[in-house]
């Protein structure tokens, strides 16, 4: 076993693992009438639809093309027809653009792309690959992986992400363990496109299985692996960094800032496919679990797929549950509708049973130091939920709020109960948009001017919060 | 299993919130509050075995009129009623447990009433508080009444046999010390005839018989011989109460004056061991309140043996076990971060021995620790880690 760099991060909390579905094999989900496919699975511009409604479209053939650089495609998960563009719930609550897809039952793949050779192919037509099959970061942020593989800063190492610390997720442990090998060659295609040559994968220390399948392919296709201590966050992508290579990514930079570039597995996965059968990204991984699911377990769901038949396909619930919610227990979103689609980026869809349901009446804070002890990002999330609590956004930032990651460890820990993270997300909320804001009047200023601008607002200008 | 077999979720019952979902299990400020209380348990039978039922009298005064006056505040102040978050109670043990035995009922009450109200009430309530609201309570007190404050009074236990027994092996000592073993031998006697009825004093004793506690007699006469951890103090005429001798395991185990809590360093061991191994202290605070003390203590020994007692002696005296575990680590008051902790007790084990070796306080805790108090929110300021990944030298290039 490789655990020549089990580092420590600062912090971190080690919640119940809940982990139930670990033993569940990734299943194969029926076809389904419709899909419901959003133009936007992705950080950045929406994509731009290429086909018309009422046209007729095979298994990934392309829907939308990428709206910009900072964007990615998307492709249809059956053969069928393409419906008028609507709009349906997103996992955030909010109401986002979408295809309607109804299936035609003969699920026709379309001409796939011409298989490439991971380490042979020359990095522009692997890199171009990645582009057209419509990658982006599976572990959740969603963010184009294109645009992470196009670092403008010398980089030397790549991080596989198999931590998956989040309570309840098994997703990306299952696809470990069952399809290690396009993991590893969607990961020595990213290699060849950066031309890195240290490939770490790192796992967390409480799925040896896991640990041992990759170990045992870990010389064929030259990567380490990285047993890591159980804490969480240890899959946020700066405490990874550390805990493998022991370099940390300054405030307010990019892992390619420390020469890294790191990658959900799953989205290792889609690579893997995109370059070895041409195939591009319309399905995922996703677990369906929580205590409320008959059967919680591990499906390959196509993108479209709503959460109620993903549910559904877990046997349904044994009662009804107080929470559906997108992710994990510790960063993922609360849905309301089960209309909701799946998208490139759900890892999971955790259901919490009302007993599970923690409302607390928050107190003030007692300044146990918990919280700041718990703060992976050493941060003051006691001072921090006091200054935001208080509207003083223009103090937050001084206290570093834009420093935070949200992981919610102090909230977790707060025997207050006080909603800290909740309250930093507002201050973050606001410094952003002061910032922008005094952006936009720099760039204002620096234009030819015709008269005085306003300046940027003061701190204590700051909007008062809405009332609770 | 057919579609209609399969039940889906009602979507009316869903609650929509913001990450996280899930709490620790079992946290929350009442619970903390009640392991204070159980761990303030050891400490409080200590002083009933120390000092008789009169000890569970003033624990029970003091506890219940602190717990009334804060729902009492609440309801002049028109807010929810706080009490049940038990803060309160223990405000009002702390308190009890740093009173002098014989103190009047009516001093518990008002010391309770200055506790809460001026300690923490007028500040909005508990985590808005600067200072430690039941050594506001104290403070108070003792600048206020300090006679009854420093009327400190004979331990109802006798002395233990071991120490007769050891006391015999001492054919060597002087014969002051001689003087003292035979009173304290003879005192033995009389208390075993007294037999366990001593406990039974619920009411102020008029002929309590009143004894300086351990620091008192070194503020006015230093120990004139350490031998195998025995404690001689002089004998000299004009003072002639200081005729006591305590060995190291009488401090230690409390079988002497002092405030009711304070006296026993075993019992408040066991109660700060808990509270350690649950986590709900730093280790820092005690370890370097009671280091910086020694270190302290045994440089002025060094220096001048005649004028200052030995480091073990000067740790184990007063009230420096209470403070060091159940105040100064006082989570509203003292410092977020553990380096702050750390300075924070440095602090106070500083200002406590200037106190003590050189103050007109025979003590020092509870001084020390309201003066760091107030330090503690520039103590946070200044030792606020940097953000992970900061650069070095960012804050001054702005």
């Amino acid at each position: 076993m490789s655990t020549f760099l089990q580092k420590f991060f600062y912090g971190g909390i080690h919640p119940d693992d809940r982990k139930v579905s670990k033993e569940s094999a990734i299943q194969e989900a029926p076809l389904f009438p419709t899909y419901t496919v959003p133009l936007s699975m992705h950080i950045g511009a929406p994509a731009k639809p290429v086909v018309k409604p009422g046209e007729t479209v095979l298994k990934g053939q392309l829907l939308a093309e990428a709206g910009g650089f900072v964007s990615a495609p998307i492709h249809s998960p059956t053969s069928g027809k393409v419906g008028p563009i609507a709009s349906c719930v997103g996992p955030m609550g909010n109401l986002i653009p979408c295809f309607t897809i109804t299936s035609d039952g003969n699920d026709t793949a379309a001409e796939p792309m011409p298989a490439l050779d991971p380490k042979e192919s020359s990095p522009a037509d692997l890199k171009k690959r990645v582009g057209d099959a419509g990658i982006v970061g599976m572990g959740g942020a969603s963010f184009p992986t294109l645009v992470k593989l196009s670092p403008n800063k010398p980089v030397d190492t790549l991080i596989l992400n198999g931590v998956e610390c989040e309570p309840g997720l098994t997703a990306d442990h299952r696809l470990m363990l069952e399809d290690p090998e396009t993991i590893l060659a969607g990961a020595t295609a990213c290699a060849t496109i950066l031309g890195v040559k240290n490939v770490y994968v790192g796992i967390e220390a409480n799925k040896p299985d896991a640990i041992a399948k990759m170990q045992s392919l870990a010389s064929k296709y030259g990567v380490q692996v990285c047993e890591l201590r159980v804490r969480y966050p240890q899959g946020a992508e700066k405490q990874l960094i550390y805990a493998v290579t022991g370099r940390k990514v300054p405030t307010g930079g990019l892992p390619m800032d420390v020469g890294c570039v790191v990658s959900n597995v799953g989205s290792c996965a889609a690579i893997g496919e995109a370059v070895l059968q041409g195939k591009p990204l319309y399905e995922r991984v996703t677990t369906v679990t929580g205590r409320p699911v008959v059967n919680p377990s591990n499906w390959r769901l196509r993108v479209g797929t709503t959460y109620g038949q993903a549910i559904a396909l877990a046997g349904g619930v044994s009662e009804d549950p107080a929470k559906i919610i997108s992710g994990g227990p510790m960063m993922g979103f609360t849905v309301y509708s089960l209309d909701v689609p799946i998208m490139k980026n759900t890892s999971g869809i955790l259901l919490l049973g009302p007993e599970e349901l923690h409302q607390f009446e928050y107190h003030p804070c007692i300044r146990c130091g918990r919280c700041n002890d718990h703060c992976p990002m050493q941060l003051m999330p006691a001072t921090l939920g006091t200054t935001a609590e208080n509207a003083r956004y223009d103090l937050a930032e001084a206290w570093n709020a834009t420093d935070c990651i949200e992981c919610g460890c102090c909230s977790y820990v707060c025997p207050s109960h006080r909603p800290l993270v909740q309250f930093i997300r507002r201050a973050k909320a606001d410094i952003m948009t002061r910032r922008r804001a005094a952006a936009a009047a720099a760039k204002a200023a620096a234009a030819p001017k015709p008269e005085p601008k306003p300046e940027a607002p003061k701190p204590a200008d700051a909007p008062k919060p809405e009332a609770k | 299993m057919s579609e209609t077999q399969v039940k889906l979720p009602d979507t009316n019952k869903l609650v929509i919130s913001s990450s996280p979902h899930i709490h620790e299990p079992n946290s929350s400020v009442p619970r903390i509050m009640k392991l204070v209380l159980l761990a303030l348990l050891p400490a409080s039978l200590a002083s009933i075995w120390v000092f008789g039922l009169r000890a569970l009298w003033l624990i029970l005064v003091t506890t219940v009129s602190a717990v009334a006056i804060e729902a009492l505040c609440n309801r002049v102040m028109k807010q929810k009623l706080t009490i049940g978050d038990c803060s309160a109670a223990v405000t009002g043990l702390l308190l009890a447990l740093n009173l002098p035995p014989m103190v009047p009922t009516w001093v518990c009450i008002v010391g309770a009433a200055f506790a809460i109200i001026l300690g923490k009430m007028v500040y909005g309530g508990l985590g808005y508080n600067p200072f430690n609201p039941a050594l506001v309570g104290r403070i108070v007190l003792l600048l206020a009444l300090p006679t009854i404050m420093t009327h400190w009074t004979k331990p109802v236990v006798p002395k233990t046999p071991t120490y007769v027994a050891s006391a015999k092996l001492e054919e060597n000592a002087s014969d002051a010390a001689k003087t003292a073993q035979a009173e304290v031998k003879k005192e033995a006697e009389d208390k075993k005839q007294g037999g366990f009825l001593q406990h039974f004093t619920w009411t102020r004793e008029a002929d309590a018989k009143t004894q300086a506690t351990p620091l008192a007699i070194q503020k006015q006469a230093p120990v004139q011989g350490v031998n195998k951890g025995y404690v001689v103090t002089s004998a000299t005429p004009n003072k002639p109460f200081i005729q006591t001798n305590y060995t190291c395991m009488d401090l230690f185990l409390g079988n002497i004056p002092g405030s009711i809590g304070e006296t026993s360093k075993l019992a408040i061991l066991i109660g700060g061991l808990f509270l350690l191994v649950l986590g709900l202290i730093r280790w820092q605070v005690p370890v370097f309140y009671i280091g910086t003390v020694a270190v302290i203590s045994a440089i002025a020994h060094a220096v001048s043996p005649e004028a200052y007692s030995p480091a073990l002696v000067e740790i184990l005296s007063g009230g420096l076990f209470f403070g060091a575990f159940f105040m100064a680590t006082d989570m509203v008051t003292s410092p977020l971060t553990k380096t702050g902790a750390i300075i924070f007790a440095i602090g106070c084990g500083v200002i406590n021995s200037v106190i003590r070796l050189w103050g007109s306080y025979p003590e020092g805790v509870t001084f020390s620790i309201l003066l760091m108090n107030a330090l503690t929110p520039l103590i946070d300021k200044c030792t606020a880690g940097r953000p992970f990944g900061a650069l070095p030298h960012k804050k001054e290039a702005k």
